[in-house]
């Protein structure tokens, strides 16, 4: 027998909800983008771990350049690719608090990658949540370090080519064999069993992050759908037949006791 | 203290940036080229309306130019170097003594304006030693005095308010020339509250030179040399560049024959040395490069040469 | 902060003003021989500015300081005549010979001088401060046995003071050094060499 609407609605046969961290702000991504279920991943593992009032949140720009709308914590926001020295100092600064950046690849994969290699080697005891989508989705769909191979965008309308735009950077292997690195992981959020292994990777991290054995680095390989000219579901599909190949999905290193 | 080494300085401001986001009392420092490289991150400090201390020992320039003394970033420190509408706090040491006073001062006033500080000095004073009075030690401040001092700062969201955002984006026009305009209205606060100089020998100066920091000093050896040949001679020593003391200088401007502006550069505080006097009096200028520095000797000759007294 | 005419009255009552320059190689210990000179003149009370100026090498290039001591507020730190000037090798001779102000006094190590001074209008001295050190049995105390021939001519700090400013700018661990500084000091006063005397 099924239930009613008001039924459905009462609170003791609820199964689902929006974790209260996530604000009622209507949020600007574009439908289909992986930034909102992200987003809700970050602000249920701050809620499960109770530690609203001990975390610090950096931002990026692009995207998700207004994250902190969305989840109900304090925020800084960064200029282009530098939050993770805003993230050093913070944690520096304050080494009770869990500090984390949430970057994308234009902004963490280019113009930023001094900051996040440095704070790597220097083993900065902070999360990094990096989106990597393979383009520049908010300035119209450039091509980023992480474009792949043959990847039309609208600087490299005819494909990237190696000639031209040089290799895709494989940021969280190139940082994975720096020391200052304890848990390097690569995931994705395109369905509800990929979300959970996701959700699980920051909750992961958000605990490394205060044992002081270094950086933990959450890549989530992500669609960008409006950026790639595409339905949200092809995305999808392309990203699994594409992007899988460059970046595989799974955890790059873990060492529970630091270097 | 905490101290970190960054690996560069468009790294350390962006430090800076995150430090003083937490209420903490945050300072670095570089030499001319380095501070172009922080003037990006400067400018998000003054739009987030950030509290810090920045230290520009300055070299001669343009690009890698030289590691000798200089002044030349007057321009850039005084008037923006960053993009937008903005304003530096900017204080201008002359001796070892100010170089430890101002940084206590520098914070002082960083945090009474939620504003960047630059202490604009230059390779003599980085570099020169002489004796320094040190006061005691101001204890850290503790997490309830940072809520007190700095309840802006993002410290972590309890219950009890909302969360803080250290933001200097703003995508409507509206919002965004509010907030142009608040820091207006703050500045001009700062203006009128925060004007500092010193004067030697002007109340009967019948000739004002006008020079800050190492340039100051000499300017009294050159002021005691002319007025041993009685020639009456003073000197306004600008200490706050920015708010810059117009008012003194167009009081000065209306009682002199004339006013030199002597300056490590090619001419940067000369122009609003100018803009102070109006007209009421010739404005001349001189100045050293490349890591010269002028003797007294050099500037009383010019000075002749300018008020044709040869 | 105003200061007024009324000053001047300090200005005509001029009193004690020395301005040095100190030159030679890096390496020969003449920034520290500065640093020492202006601490020891500090726990005389006085008044001092210690401006270097070298090359961005550590070791071999050249190397000055200008150290200024005087009763009074220093202006100028940077001055192009000096009432001493203290020579370490041949470029510094070249340079800082014609700086020195009429009557006032050239300190020099002959050893590595192809071209000795040869003004008449001022003082000249000389000190050996290789054999000096030798004397010592320790190179390091160099510039120490060059300030003593220093302080032998021109006594502005008494060597007590010297004393206390060799503990202030000498890092605690060495402090085990100082009476051989001292020693070095002690030589170079007694082995100095007048060479001209107006």
């Amino acid at each position: 027998m099924s239930l009613s609407i008001e039924e459905i609605k009462r609170p003791e046969n609820a199964v689902y909800g929006k974790p209260a961290l996530l604000t009622d702000n209507v949020m600007h991504y574009c439908p289909g983008c992986s930034h909102g279920t992200v987003h809700k991943l970050v602000a249920e593992v701050i809620e499960e771990m109770g530690i609203q009032d001990k975390t610090v949140g950096i931002c990026p720009v692009g995207c998700s350049v207004f994250a902190y709308n969305y989840i109900d914590i304090d925020w800084q926001e960064a200029a282009h690719g530098r939050a993770p020295a805003l993230a050093t100092a913070t944690k520096r600064l304050c080494p009770d608090k869990y500090v984390f950046t949430y970057q994308g690849d234009g902004d963490l994969a280019s113009i930023g990658t001094a900051e996040i290699i440095h704070a790597c080697g220097r083993g900065e005891n902070i999360v990094v949540i990096f989106i990597n989508n393979g383009i520049y989705g908010m300035t119209g769909g450039q091509m980023a370090p992480t474009t792949l191979l043959g990847m039309k965008t609208s600087t490299t309308p005819y494909g990237r080519d190696a000639k031209l735009n040089g290799f895709p950077l494989v940021i969280a292997d190139m940082i994975a064999h720096l020391d200052g690195t304890a848990y390097i992981t690569r995931q994705s959020v395109h369905t509800a069993a990929a979300a959970r292994k996701t959700k699980s990777a920051i909750r992961k991290a958000f605990e490394y992050s205060q044992k002081g054995i270094g950086l933990s680095f959450v890549e989530v390989v992500s669609t960008c759908n409006s950026g790639w000219k595409m339905s949200p579901v092809d995305a999808n599909k392309w990203m699994v037949e594409n992007m899988f190949k460059k970046y595989p999905i799974g955890d790059i290193k873990d060492v529970p006791g630091g270097k | 203290m905490v101290v970190l080494q960054a690996e560069s300085e468009t790294s350390s401001i962006n430090m800076i940036y995150g430090g003083a986001s937490c209420g903490k009392k945050v300072m670095t420092s570089s030499s001319s080229p380095g501070i172009s490289l922080m003037c990006e991150g400067i400018s998000y400090i003054a739009g987030a309306e950030l509290p810090c201390v920045v230290v520009d020992v300055m070299r001669g320039g343009p690009g890698l130019g030289t590691i000798q003394p200089s002044q030349s970033d007057y321009n850039q420190i005084v008037k923006g170097g960053g993009h937008g509408d903005y304003h530096n706090i900017v204080l201008a040491p002359a001796s070892a003594q100010d170089m430890y006073d101002f940084v206590d001062w520098g914070f002082e006033l960083a945090f009474k304006y939620r504003n960047p500080v630059v202490i604009l000095a230059d390779g003599i004073i980085g570099q020169m030693m002489e004796k320094v009075e040190m006061h005691e030690m101001k204890p850290r401040r503790t997490a309830e005095e940072i809520l007190k001092v700095a309840p802006w700062a993002t410290t972590g969201k309890p219950a009890t308010r909302e969360r803080n955002i250290i933001t200097s984006l703003s995508l409507d026009a509206d919002i965004q020339e509010k907030f142009n305009r608040k820091l207006k209205n703050k500045y001009e606060v700062i203006e009128e509250n925060e004007v500092k100089f010193s004067e030697y020998m002007t109340d009967d100066a019948e000739y004002v030179f006008v020079a800050f920091g190492c340039s100051s000093r000499i300017c009294e050896a050159v002021v005691d040399e002319l007025r041993s040949e009685g020639i009456r001679a003073g000197l306004l020593r600008p200490i706050t560049l920015w708010p810059f003391p117009f008012s003194e200088i167009s009081g000065l401007a209306k009682k002199c024959r004339s006013m030199m502006s002597i300056e490590l550069n090619l001419g940067q505080m000369v122009h609003d040395v100018r803009l102070a006097a109006n007209g009421e009096c010739p404005v001349g200028f001189y100045g050293r490069q490349g890591g010269n520095i002028y003797t007294p000797e050099e500037i009383v000759g010019e000075f002749k040469k300018f008020n044709g007294l040869e | 902060m105003r200061r007024t005419t009324d000053d001047m009255t300090n200005l005509s009552s001029k009193k004690m003003k020395e301005e040095i320059i100190i030159a030679g190689f890096g390496g020969q210990g003449v920034l520290s021989m500065g640093k020492i000179l202006a601490y020891s003149a500090i726990m005389q009370d006085m008044e001092v500015t210690w401006m270097p100026s070298y090359g961005p090498e550590m070791r071999g290039g050249t190397a000055n300081v200008c150290v200024i001591l005087s009763d009074k507020k220093i202006g100028s730190p940077i001055v192009t005549k000096y009432d001493t000037a203290i020579i370490l090798n041949q470029q510094s001779m070249d340079k800082f010979e014609q700086t020195v102000k009429p009557g006032g006094w050239l300190v020099y190590d002959p050893s590595g001088i192809t071209r000795h001074p040869s003004r008449t209008d001022i003082n000249i001295c000389r000190i050996d401060a290789i054999e000096g050190a030798a004397r010592i049995g320790n190179s390091k105390v160099y510039n120490m046995v060059v300030l003593g021939g220093f302080l032998a001519v021109k006594p502005i700090v008494s060597l007590e003071n010297v004393e206390k400013g060799l503990g202030k700018s000498i890092p605690a661990r060495y402090s085990s050094l100082i009476p051989m500084n001292k020693a070095a000091i002690e030589d170079g006063m007694k082995h100095v060499e007048i060479v001209n005397r107006i």
